[in-house]
């Protein structure tokens, strides 16, 4: 039961951008399509549960006075393993997200997952917290591409998907569309949560 | 000439055309997070000025007479990182020391700088922005960048925090309240931000 719990808290209750508003800037600048969204959320995944292993291995090594640098460096040990991964495999995609690869680094629910959860419990259930949390990113980054690559540019995945007669809205892959679309399904998200209540 | 010429390039371009925070997404947390109140968006911008001038110099050295001369390219990610940590720590010990009334002022936005992705982003960009002939961006051009990227940072938090300071008294749709009506508001001003695309000198 508590390993069901653990592994379904980043979808819904403790979902990382919809109801923590933790790592928005990968979330807003890399979810004009939903192939992006998905490079981004599952690079993010790999480093989430790989710092997540390691830290809690290492948690009664480090001492507490030091423990957010000892963080950050295992943290961007795995950025640079998965940039240079994604460099050499997927060079178009790595093309596509540029910049925020690397800045997975200071990406806030990595480091927040590390202090809060990581640093606290064992190996195995910080695996699992990993995968949760990093799923949980994936599925919203998901959404919101989604959304966005619809109403953009009428495909998903670049398959056309609305009828020719209709007319893209440039806006929604551009700067604003991004906050406006993330404004509104933040606002979706309170209003079913408190029709549940 | 050139060097004015220069100076407005990037000035313009990076507080208006691409600016770091509704065109190129940077340092979003603290944007959404700090902008609630006025006084405390001004500190903290402050804070993001001076941090990303000083990191723009550092990290620029790093990497020219460090990293490359070594072939150790594929370090800077960590050597980044690491290097903007301790500059915001000694930073902060600094200015406690020689500074105390900036510190007061200071102080608690300093810590959260570290994760501002912003800082690293400024870092990094330096190194990868080009002139239109393929010339990177020599020292002095970094510190610039840097700068003015803490000025348009600032601009846009203060902005926002004008604008949610009036957005308490407004009869806002309740499930809108808080932060997804932010959201909203910044998406309007970077539509606003957006008639500056193109803008060319």
């Amino acid at each position: 039961m508590r390993l069901k719990d653990n592994l379904l808290k980043g979808f819904v209750k403790e979902n990382p951008i919809f109801s923590m508003a933790l790592g928005l800037c990968p979330t807003l600048a890399v979810t004009s399509s939903l192939e992006n969204s998905l490079g981004m959320g599952l690079a993010s995944t790999s480093v989430l549960i790989g710092s997540n292993a390691i830290i809690s291995l290492i948690k009664n090594f480090i001492p507490d006075k030091v423990r957010i640098p000892c963080y950050i460096v295992v943290i961007a040990s795995f950025v640079s393993v998965v940039d240079m991964l994604m460099h050499a495999f997927l060079p178009a995609l790595h093309k596509s997200l540029g910049l925020f690869i690397p800045l997975i680094v200071v990406n806030c629910i990595i480091l927040g997952r590390a202090e809060a959860f990581a640093s606290k419990n064992g190996v195995f259930d910080s695996l699992v917290d990993g995968i949760s949390m990093g799923l949980g990113f994936t599925c919203s980054l998901s959404v919101l591409g989604i959304i966005r690559e619809i109403l953009g540019a009428g495909k998903i995945l670049g398959f056309q998907i609305m009828p020719d007669s209709y007319q893209p809205m440039l806006i929604a892959i551009l700067a604003p569309g991004a906050f406006i679309t993330l404004g509104f399904l933040m606002g979706m998200i309170k209003m079913m949560q408190k029709k549940e209540k | 000439m050139e060097l004015l010429y220069k100076l407005l390039f990037i000035s313009i371009s990076t507080v208006f055309v691409q600016n770091f925070v509704l065109m190129r997404f940077l340092g979003l947390c603290p944007y959404i997070g700090v902008s609630k109140k006025l006084d405390s968006a001004l500190g903290m911008g402050m804070a993001v000025i001076f941090v990303m001038s000083m990191a723009s110099c550092i990290t620029y050295l790093i990497q020219y007479y460090l990293l490359v001369p070594f072939g150790l390219e594929y370090l800077q990610t960590i050597a980044f990182i690491l290097t903007i940590a301790s500059l915001v720590q000694f930073l902060e010990m600094g200015i406690a020391k020689y500074a105390p009334a900036l510190y007061k002022a200071l102080g608690v936005f300093l810590p959260l700088i570290t994760t501002n992705c912003a800082v690293l982003g400024v870092a990094i960009l330096n190194i990868q922005s080009t002139w239109a002939d393929g010339t990177p961006f020599n020292f002095i051009e970094s510190i610039l960048q840097g700068f003015f990227a803490g000025i348009g940072f600032t601009l846009v938090l203060v902005l926002m925090a004008g604008i949610r300071e009036k957005l308490e008294y407004s009869p806002v749709p309740e499930s809108l309240k808080g932060m997804p009506i932010a959201f909203i508001v910044a998406g309007c001003m970077a539509l606003a931000f957006l008639g500056f695309a193109g803008f060319k000198i």
